[in-house]
């Protein structure tokens, strides 16, 4: 499939913020600290997943045909995954909308309201990242993107480099250890790594999911090759549904992610459990800008290695 | 709204005859021709006299060449002397190599995948005969409901910015300021061997559920499960000869994909060099 940037960016950053959103969250109702106006912290991580997410769903909508009708995907919730992403994505915004208000002073309530609007954008924000990886895994003409892991590694990779953006902002307002915050950098790391290692051998075993004599009503046992394509130069389905880029350095490609995504986070974790470093937020830094160029690479794979069923009427090796 | 309306006793579709279908175009041609100004116009071209030209299209004429395929056990049949009615009986069930014409269009399923994805209502299945088409007021060109169409039926016009397919002519078969044998779709029409036949499929009697019936008409991917309305008339067997009998030569060679690095955008060509070093 071609890998549009527009929802490479989309998927990409909309996870990191919305997870960033998630632990902040989950930190301040699970925590000890009693006031989300207390500190400042909770103010910048919210105001940065805000941009994130905006960025985020405003590369969306341009990756549109006709971005000015966008409201309109908000219709057809009871069938289409990407209208109650939409959705969702929205009513998100109204807890986000009372928790930056508290954070930042102007709404005069806290404890148990705030609170509660925590909860609801935590809920609101992995829910959306589930839409969004539905959107994809619904596909079942698309086996890279029906396969069964694809909801938990969107969901894993938005904990992830939503995490890192969360302790790079929250270095030093801990309640725990740099060494908590150490092994859950090294969790999600191998646990994001792990999955996409799995994913990857699966994809590459998998097969699509029809036949060409099947798709062109033949008996299972008829051999048909490629005689002459309808058409001498490319068109929407070969340009869209065709592209073999990455399939070429796949293997060069899927290294740097992990690389990205994966192993420096983890370099960047080790010194936590050995130096008393006091001022982390240079290391919680880079592993959150090297854990998001790492999910841009994943993306980009997740796109481009896809192959679609309608190919079999194309290609002859697909 | 894009749920699916209860299935239609009206199921209106294409049966095409892939015995007689020669390969010649015409459909696409007139299918282009007639819908370039229909209900679903225009079909937009872009640098159509330039050096890669490309347009939507609702037909696509796919060729292929087909293997021979030997009569079952032919080999052991010929190594022990069996009866001579026997190896003809086998004889019958070989097939010579030949070439296969494909017109590829919308098969209007009965559950279509391209209608429940879309997130605003453009794309709808009628109630009243099961015609697949998309409102292009309400579309947003997201592109979803041709990633989730396994039949390429959809082709996306960049200069519109909205989705497009194919309609059955739906301006022309209820059409009643056209005489009425014309009151079929364009690429029915223009067909010149007649391989292509419209009706009701959901009409057991009608003439094309007959021939679909006579000639074991089959569903493409079926196993999919989006249940499409067209049917496709597989070739008649063929007289296959000594030929046919011989071992297949050539096991299918599996041909690389080839990168085309000319089409790509500059900063895609630059990835591709960085990257193959």
């Amino acid at each position: 499939m071609h890998p549009a940037f527009s929802v490479i960016f989309f998927t990409a950053l909309s996870g990191a913020g919305y997870g960033a959103w998630f632990w902040a969250m989950i930190f301040f109702t699970g925590g000890d600290h009693p006031k989300l106006s207390s500190s400042a912290a909770y103010l910048v991580v919210l105001a940065l997943g805000a941009a994130f997410v905006s960025i985020g769903l405003g590369s969306s909508v341009l990756h549109l045909g006709k971005p000015l009708r966008a409201w309109r995907a908000f219709s057809q919730w009871r069938t289409s995954w990407l209208s109650r992403e939409g959705v969702l994505a929205i009513a998100t915004f109204i807890p986000f909308a009372f928790c930056l208000g508290i954070a930042a002073g102007f709404l005069p309530i806290d404890g148990t309201s705030a609170r509660l609007m925590a909860i609801l954008l935590a809920i609101g924000s992995l829910a959306t990242v589930l839409c969004t990886a539905m959107i994809y895994a619904s596909l079942r003409t698309i086996p890279a993107w029906s396969h069964r892991l694809v909801p938990t590694v969107y969901l894993v990779f938005a904990l992830h480099t939503g995490g890192l953006i969360f302790l790079g902002v929250f270095a030093g307002e801990f309640l725990f250890g740099n060494d908590i915050a150490g092994l859950a950098v090294l969790l999600t790391s191998m646990l994001a790594w792990r999955l996409k290692r799995r994913y990857w051998r699966d994809i590459d075993r998998a097969e699509l999911p029809a036949s060409r004599a099947s798709a062109l009503g033949l008996p299972a046992d008829r051999v048909a090759t490629v005689f002459e394509r309808p058409h001498t130069e490319a068109n929407y389905l070969t340009t869209e549904m065709g592209f073999v880029l990455a399939r070429k350095h796949a293997a060069k490609l899927r290294l740097i992610a992990v690389v990205l995504f994966a192993i420096v986070p983890m370099l960047c974790a080790l010194p936590l459990f050995f130096f008393p470093i006091t001022d982390t937020r240079l290391l919680f830094g880079i592993a959150a800008l090297s854990a998001l160029l790492g999910t841009f690479v994943e993306r980009w794979l997740f796109f481009a290695q896809a192959r679609h069923v309608v190919m079999v009427y194309y290609q002859d090796a697909v | 709204m894009t749920g699916l309306p209860l299935p239609s006793k009206k199921k209106l579709g294409l049966v095409i005859d892939l015995d007689t279908c020669v390969g010649c175009h015409a459909c696409a041609v007139a299918c282009k021709e007639w819908n370039a100004g229909g209900i679903a116009g225009p079909l937009t071209d872009e640098r159509p006299y330039g050096k890669d030209p490309s347009g939507v299209w609702f037909n696509r004429v796919h060729s292929y060449e087909i293997e021979a395929l030997p009569a079952p056990g032919a080999q052991a049949a010929s190594a022990s002397a069996c009866s001579s009615e026997e190896s003809d009986l086998l004889a019958m069930l070989a097939q010579p190599a030949m070439t296969l014409h494909f017109p590829r269009s919308c098969l209007h399923c009965e559950t279509p995948a391209c209608v429940t994805v879309c997130p605003t209502g453009a794309s709808y299945k009628r109630a009243e005969d099961g015609i697949v088409l998309v409102d292009e007021d309400k579309c947003i060109g997201c592109k979803l409901c041709s990633w989730a169409c396994p039949y390429g039926a959809r082709e996306y016009s960049a200069v519109e910015g909205v989705m497009k397919k194919c309609t059955l002519c739906v301006d022309r078969i209820y059409n009643e300021h056209i005489p009425e044998p014309s009151r079929q779709p364009a690429c029915v029409q223009a067909c010149p061997t007649r391989a292509r036949h419209f009706g009701d499929l959901g009409d057991e009697n009608s003439a094309v559920s007959k021939l679909v019936a006579e000639r074991s008409g089959v569903a493409l991917m079926p196993e999919l499960g989006y249940a499409p309305v067209n049917r496709y008339l597989p070739p008649r067997p063929r007289r296959a000869g000594a030929v046919a009998m011989q071992p297949v030569a050539s096991p299918t060679v599996a041909r690389e994909e080839k990168l085309e690095q000319e089409q790509l955008p500059s900063l895609l060509r630059w990835l591709d060099r960085a990257l193959s070093r």
